[in-house]
């Protein structure tokens, strides 16, 4: 069973999971799914500077704060007890596409060969690292929301902005990974 | 009366730009928030195990080479759809209770902005929010980079809100 477990898990199985939280969150006490908002807490709580848009209390959104550290610790235990001792599979054409940008280490869930402490000071790791990372924080909050929250939970409740930003989400994310990313990684 | 008044404009703020908030009216105190601790370490679990963390997959999602993330969304979208339609047509309450609430969105150009540059941010690091933090827990821990990025994004948001179109 433990070695079944531990294989990758097919999307019929992952998918139905991670839609089962959102009725989890709202029958455990009337949260909406979303995990982009943690983000927003974190500004309010830390560093809130009198910006308007961060002067709530931010203590009653303390659950989604307590909702991401416990994904922060499912990727902890995942990682140590049901870890795949196998080497990611990649599809047969991004693996030579990748080949071309010296991308050849498929050992972990991310690119060692660019997200890596050394890569942080190459000029491709810092625009995926730093550039990205912005991008994902700003481009979330402008939204209104990110995957779970506009393309799962908004969608859940038929509601059309949220087709509209994740229509967006896609168009975004083909255009940086078929135009720009190549690019970015020639450098 | 103005107490009230200010209650619903702190809500009001809170709402602002998010899909996700609290509307319960529930004042638990803090460790009645470990079962959502709980959730997150099985969603968490998810993650990593269907590989919705991994940046290759995204790559393969973005250049239409594997069914995978496009199977995962899909059916999580389908199991979330069933399971607000029952809670709606059984008006099934939580826990404590509560009657169960879905606050509707409104449309703004925000959507198709910050969309677009989410989209861009989401290819480039492999990650959207909720896999940043599996990833960091799964040994990746050059990703707390990307971590306090976003959260200096989402500041920034804040911080040019009023002048960015809406």
């Amino acid at each position: 069973m433990l070695e079944l477990i531990k294989q990758p898990w097919p999307w019929y199985i992952a998918g139905p999971l991670i839609g089962l939280t959102l009725p989890a969150l709202l029958i455990l006490g009337n949260k909406s799914f979303g995990i982009s908002s943690s983000l927003r807490h974190v500004c309010a709580a830390c560093f809130p500077a009198k910006i308007p848009f961060f002067e709530y209390n931010w203590k009653k959104e303390t659950w989604n704060l307590l909702f991401v550290l416990g994904i922060f610790f499912g990727g902890v235990i995942a990682a140590n007890f049901l870890a795949n001792p196998n080497p990611v599979q990649v599809t047969a054409n991004l693996t030579k596409e990748l080949a071309r940008y010296g991308i050849t280490d498929f050992s972990s869930l991310v690119p060692v060969d660019i997200v890596s402490w050394k890569s942080l000071l190459t000029l491709p790791g810092l625009i995926m690292l730093v550039g990205g990372g912005f991008l994902v924080g700003f481009g979330t909050r402008y939204a209104g929301g990110c995957t779970s929250g506009h393309a799962i939970m908004g969608l859940s409740t038929l509601q059309w902005p949220s087709l509209v930003a994740t229509i967006c989400f896609m168009i975004g994310g083909f255009v940086m990974a078929n135009w720009i990313l190549p690019a970015i990684l020639n450098l | 009366m103005q107490h009230i008044a200010k209650e619903t404009s702190e809500h009001a703020i809170r709402a602002t730009d998010a899909i996700c908030i609290n509307e319960s009216e529930e004042n638990t105190p803090w460790y009645g928030n470990i079962k959502y601790l709980i959730v997150g370490i099985l969603f968490g679990i998810v993650f990593v195990k269907s590989e919705v963390i991994s940046w290759f997959r995204i790559q393969e999602m973005f250049r239409l080479e594997s069914f995978h993330m496009y199977g995962v969304i899909g059916s999580a979208v389908a199991v979330g759809m069933l399971s607000v339609w029952l809670i709606k047509k059984f008006n099934i309450k939580t826990v404590h209770g509560e009657q169960i609430t879905f606050t509707k969105k409104q449309f703004n150009k925000g959507q198709i902005y910050g969309g677009l540059l989410f989209g861009l941010g989401w290819a480039l690091t492999g990650a959207c929010p909720g896999p940043l933090f599996a990833q960091i827990g799964f040994g990746a821990t050059v990703v707390i980079v990307p971590l306090l990025s976003a959260i200096a994004g989402t500041w920034v948001y804040g911080y040019f809100r009023d002048r960015l179109p809406h």
